[in-house]
């Protein structure tokens, strides 16, 4: 018999709950940015997965601005438009300490508090496969705004 | 040993106890292994007589006068010799054991091409190959300056053999073409490209990692000038390979790495190479993984190659009917001539989400893009889902898979 912690059968309805599906199915600020400031790409070889993010950044360092486009699983998809959703009118160094708090999160290493919606994104912590897919999106903020053009999953 | 259980009302085969790994639950439902492409499950056979050359017989191959030393030898090299009669190779000097396909293609490249190649060489390939068979081949054309070019493909995943024949010009100076395809499961008429391209006095190299896990295979038959394969897709351990070569194109090639056991003599002033296939298997070889790997070539001989092909056949027809019944389910490679995968879309649920959720209901297949990211783009799609059959797969594996793609369906609804 496998060692794998068997999965209860409400755990895969967890992943998939209605909030995910409904950011992947409808994601939110999806496009091309006119004027953005900051751009990276997502990439996860291991699934093919890509996302290009670009914020527009304005002089106080104040997201104003955010899109995304590319192709995915629908976790990496809505953790991508969550994202855009949590870091418009945010300051650069809050979008930045928001993305160490829901990574960490999905490592399961900080605790869940003050995720709000994000928290719909948790249920990748049943599916080690899948956190990479759920983290993708916000280590391309991270590159963005630290103004590296491309950011793997892989290193 | 139990014999074989044929059921009577038609080809399948009844082995799924032989083998040990299928035999477990995942998330608390019994195991459906169809991921089988990816690589294979092995028989206890085969895990017996790896466990066996650990426990008593091991010691370095080709060196000692001891007797584990001989034990370990004649193991070793009595791999080679099923091998050789498994493809049917006129000589035990045609089989060089490698690491595996990727490095089979790897050494042809680099020891049969490179020399040869000069720009306006052409290497001609398939638009569906695995990327181990497209990569040394762009590897080789960078050094030389050669051009790399691509068989099409039809919109049903089958070759576009006619094109490919066309393009077999004087500039041609290998082809390499897989004998399945591992993303699609289409089967390449190998024998006809080998008739052409040697009319064309052109050598071809054929990729058989997913050929002989699934089909009796003749090289002499066949025709062909290399043919290649991976131990751990055919049952047998990971880390093994078999480069099989023509004795006189192997003799013409230089060795590819260099070290012990592949030498004669060895002086400061020169070094005389060893005969085949001695001059390409340079250091201590992975002498447990043959062991067992001519382990698994006995275990399909008593199972017997025929039917193999046989049950597979007949499941693969079965599974292809039953996902075509699925509403919403997009069957990608639907060639006439096709062996044991079945590549499919389910709506516009990503194949990364249902290989999870099917994971979940304790099935196995592998999501992406199968490491044939051309033939991915030559349909642009991301990936597909892949379900793969052997020997081990059942009817009840098929049912097991459409209804939880069904309850996928209903996730995503
Ligand atoms: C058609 C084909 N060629 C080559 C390979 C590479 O085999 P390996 O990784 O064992 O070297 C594979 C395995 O995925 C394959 O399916």
């Amino acid at each position: 018999m496998s060692s794998v912690t068997a999965l209860s059968n409400d755990d895969i309805r967890d992943l998939y709950r209605e909030l995910i599906l409904d950011h992947a199915r409808q994601p939110r600020h999806y496009g091309v940015l006119a004027g953005a400031t900051h751009s990276a790409e997502g990439i996860n070889p291991l699934c093919g997965d890509k996302l290009h993010l670009h914020l527009r950044v304005d002089d106080a360092g104040v997201v104003r601005d955010v899109a995304f486009e590319g192709s995915g699983c629908a976790i990496s998809v809505a953790s991508a438009s969550l994202l855009t959703d949590e870091v418009l009118g945010l300051s650069r160094e809050n979008a930045l300490a928001k993305m160490e708090q829901v990574t960490g999160a999905l490592r399961g290493e900080a605790t869940a508090d003050e995720l709000g919606k994000l928290n719909a994104l948790l249920g990748v912590r049943e599916f080690p496969s899948r956190v990479k897919c759920a983290s993708l999106a916000w280590h391309a903020l991270s590159a963005a705004l630290g103004g590296r053009r491309i950011a793997s999953t892989e290193n | 040993m139990k014999p074989l259980k044929a059921e009577s009302d038609d080809a399948l085969l009844n082995v799924r106890d032989d083998f040990p790994a299928l035999d477990q639950a995942i998330h608390g439902h019994p195991l459906v292994y169809l991921d089988s492409a990816a690589s294979a499950q092995q028989p206890q056979a085969v895990i017996d007589a790896v466990a066996n050359y650990q426990q008593s017989d091991h010691a370095n191959v080709h060196r000692g006068v001891h007797t584990l030393s001989h034990r370990a030898t004649e193991a070793y090299e009595g791999a080679r010799d099923k091998l050789r009669a498994f493809i049917n190779a006129a000589s035990r000097s045609e089989i060089v054991l490698t690491s595996g396909t990727t490095e089979s293609i790897n050494l042809v490249a680099q020891s049969y091409g490179r020399p040869r190649l000069q720009r306006g060489d052409q290497v001609l390939i398939t638009h569906l190959e695995h990327h181990s068979n497209i990569v040394p081949w762009q590897l080789v054309c960078e050094q030389t300056g050669a051009e790399l070019i691509v068989a099409p493909i039809n919109e049903d995943g089958s070759l576009d053999v006619e094109r490919m024949i066309e393009l077999m010009t004087e500039a041609v100076r290998i082809v390499a073409v897989g004998h399945v395809s591992n993303a699609l499961g289409t089967v390449n008429p190998v024998r006809r490209i080998v008739d052409a391209a040697h009319e064309c006095d052109i050598p071809v190299l054929v990729d058989g990692a997913q050929g002989v896990p699934h089909m009796a295979v003749d090289v002499q038959a066949l025709g062909c000038d290399f043919y290649v394969f991976s131990g751990h897709k055919m049952f047998g351990p990971t880390g093994t390979g078999v480069l099989y070569g023509r004795e006189a194109l192997l003799d013409a090639m230089p060795p590819w790495k260099g070290g012990g056991d592949m030498i004669l003599e060895v002086r400061f002033d020169g070094t005389v190479f060893n005969e085949l296939p001695y001059k390409f298997e340079a250091g201590t070889p992975n002498i447990a993984g043959v062991i067992g790997l001519g382990a698994a070539v006995d275990y399909l001989k008593r199972v017997k190659l025929d039917r193999i092909a046989a049950h597979e056949t007949a499941l693969l027809a079965y599974l292809t009917q039953q996902l075509s019944e699925i509403d919403g389910l997009r069957l990608i490679g639907t060639a006439p001539d096709k062996a044991s995968v079945q590549s499919f879309l389910v709506g516009d649920i990503h194949p990364h989400d249902l290989g999870t959720i099917l994971d979940h209901q304790g099935i196995a297949i592998r999501t992406g893009h199968h490491c044939a990211m051309p033939v991915m783009q030559r349909f642009d799609i991301p990936g597909t889902a892949r379900a793969s059959l052997a020997l081990y797969n059942d009817r009840d594996d098929v049912d097991r898979l459409v209804s939880a793609v069904r309850k996928a369906q209903e996730i995503f609804a």
